[in-house]
């Protein structure tokens, strides 16, 4: 079982506000996914490597390239998308207190 | 010309011997889905003027005698989370509602280049996150097969536009089943190619270790046509696969005689009886043709869902961290602080399944938790993928069903995410692994409820499965 004070703590680790009723609900959701969940633990994965990554073709340097400069993107572009900017920059929110 | 039957060879053959013009097949395509969306909400916006664009490309090369590339005039349909330059790609979420891309995926890049026409994007869940297409911000799709009923998903809007005609074929993206289950509500082919086989450089990322992009069309010639004009070797998507891209449709056609195909029995359990049944036949047919059936062992497959569901969410949780009000569009307007403005512009935008995987993932990667839940699915899954290659020792190919029932009620799971969940059973196993797999149609219930037979294969094995695919499909009557 997951607590709605668990719930609480969570979603602020996820920068996620939400409300009352969200959390009781997400309560719920979330234990009953993890009683699911928890049959895992009837696996004996003892000496068993994790596997972060299906499959790669070619060795560990391929990827790797010349540092070229190469065009990016303009400044108007990156910040076209911005809920708010000013001067080529984002504007957010004061951060700390004068 | 009628745009709801034609095939890419079609297209070809009409444009070279002039019987109509891209620019003709683009406005008639256009104007046939712009009148049909209203039914399915599949699309959720067109872009016309760089669609006729395309074409006028196309007409000059046709009107120079020059060789048309490859996808020439084929009338597309993009789902709406990759993106596209200058055209609006939203993930059917209220955070990327006005998010306009600078630059276009890979996949889009090169299904332009080769000559392909995109109509516009298609519907789907929030980020790609659910089975049934319900979790759209901009309204759930219909199935055109059956208007009460899911589309599936998520790429829902993907596999409906190439049903209903309005487009020839699509793409979609593939995490946890998400082009075969709607392919084979759909009643079309629905491709999750192999994982690194199509650059993800321009996929939203939902979670990178296992989404694909992958093609839907309605014969399995035009997926492998569409497959092989987007696969391929890319430097912005560092997991992308170097191994040549074959001409798929080259081996198209060769005899499937003698083929080894494994019946993983964990997979034979729990569908409808139509489902069986259809599936069952289509085993039958392809034993008819020669290939030799034998039953497989997939021992772990019953701890897939539960391995996908902590490997998926940690890295959504991981990849929608950037949805912060900062940079993508939607911003809270009632907070003071940053921090606030973060968690109030997360929690006013992403919808209640987004925020139920965010929650999740954080969860399994929260201090105390991390080794138990991450680190055990992760040994789990090369659990899953050992078996798959134990298998392919033994066979060429796996079959199965793809849903354990054909498209359900608008509503019907929506209240329930562990039901919805479990309906991924038979395709969760396959990203896990990275292997390609693909749904073919096998048929249809008695209410008119099209079913999908599941092809597994081993990595890189994409023209087995084509070739297999497209043998049963001509056997047996089912190219749309």
């Amino acid at each position: 079982m997951i607590t709605e004070e668990r719930v609480r703590y969570v979603a602020g680790l996820a920068n996620l506000t939400l409300s009352d009723p969200e959390i009781h609900r997400m309560a719920a959701d979330l234990s009953g996914i993890l009683v699911h969940i928890d049959k895992l633990n009837e696996i004996d994965t003892e000496g068993v490597e994790p596997m972060a990554q299906v499959l790669f073709d070619n060795e560990e340097t391929a990827t790797l390239r010349a540092d070229v400069e190469r065009p990016s993107l303009s400044n108007a572009d990156a910040v076209a998308n911005a809920a708010m900017t000013s001067g080529g920059y984002f504007k957010v929110p004061k951060v700390i207190e004068r | 010309m009628d745009v709801r039957s034609l095939t890419i060879d079609q297209i070809r053959a009409g444009l070279a011997s002039k019987q109509f013009s891209a620019a003709e097949i683009t406005t008639s395509a256009l104007e046939f889905a712009q009148a049909e969306n209203a039914k399915t909400n599949a699309y959720l916006h067109f872009c016309p003027e760089r669609a006729l664009a395309s074409a006028a490309k196309i007409d000059e090369l046709v009107a120079k005698g020059e060789p048309l590339p490859l996808l020439a005039g084929v009338p597309i349909g993009v789902k709406d989370v990759i993106v596209t330059k200058g055209v609006r790609t939203t993930c059917a979420s209220k955070i990327l509602e006005k998010y306009v891309p600078p630059y276009n995926a890979t996949a889009v890049d090169r299904l332009e280049a080769a000559g392909g026409i995109i109509l516009g994007k298609t519907n789907c869940d929030e980020f790609a996150m659910g089975s049934s297409n319900e979790n759209s911000a901009f309204g759930p799709v219909r199935n055109p097969a059956a208007l009460d009923r899911v589309p599936g998903g998520s790429s829902g809007g993907s596999a409906a536009v190439v049903a209903q005609g309005t487009a020839v074929v699509s793409l979609g993206s593939d995490t946890g089943g998400s082009i075969r289950q709607p392919a084979s509500f759909c009643g079309v082919v629905g491709v999750t190619p192999t994982y690194g086989r199509v650059s993800r450089y321009g996929l939203v990322a939902f979670a990178s270790s296992l989404d694909h992009i992958g093609p839907f069309s309605r014969n399995v010639a035009d997926s492998a046509t569409l497959l092989k004009a987007i696969a391929g070797r890319d430097p912005m998507d560092a997991t992308s696969a170097f191994a040549p891209v074959p001409d798929y449709n080259a081996t198209i056609g060769q005899s499937i005689k003698g083929l080894r195909l494994g019946l993983p029995k964990e997979y034979f359990v729990g569908m409808t009886s139509e489902t069986a049944d259809k599936v069952n036949k289509g085993i039958k047919l392809l034993e008819s043709l020669g290939c030799a059936v034998q039953e497989v062992n997939l021992p772990h497959t019953e701890y897939a869902i539960a391995t996908y569901y902590i490997i998926c969410t940690a890295e959504v949780s991981s990849n929608l961290a950037r949805f912060d009000g900062v940079r993508y569009t939607a911003r809270s307007e009632k907070s003071d602080t940053l921090s606030a403005m973060y968690s109030n512009s997360r929690g006013e935008n992403f919808g209640a399944e987004a925020k139920r995987r965010i929650m999740l993932g954080t969860y399994v990667l929260s201090h105390g938790y991390y080794e138990a839940y991450y680190i055990k699915a992760q040994k789990v899954r090369n659990l899953i993928t050992k078996d798959f290659a134990a298998a392919f020792e033994k066979v060429d190919a796996l079959i199965s069903p793809v849903s354990p029932f054909p498209a359900f009620k608008l509503g019907e799971k929506v209240d329930d995410p562990v039901a919805m969940y479990l309906s991924d059973i038979y395709t969760i196993t396959g990203d896990l692994a990275g292997i390609p797999c693909m749904s073919v149609p096998c048929g249809n219930t008695q209410d008119g409820l099209p079913i999908g037979m599941q092809i597994l294969t081993k990595h890189f094995g994409e023209e087995t499965m084509f070739r297999l695919a497209q043998a049963f499909e001509t056997a047996g009557g089912f190219a749309g």
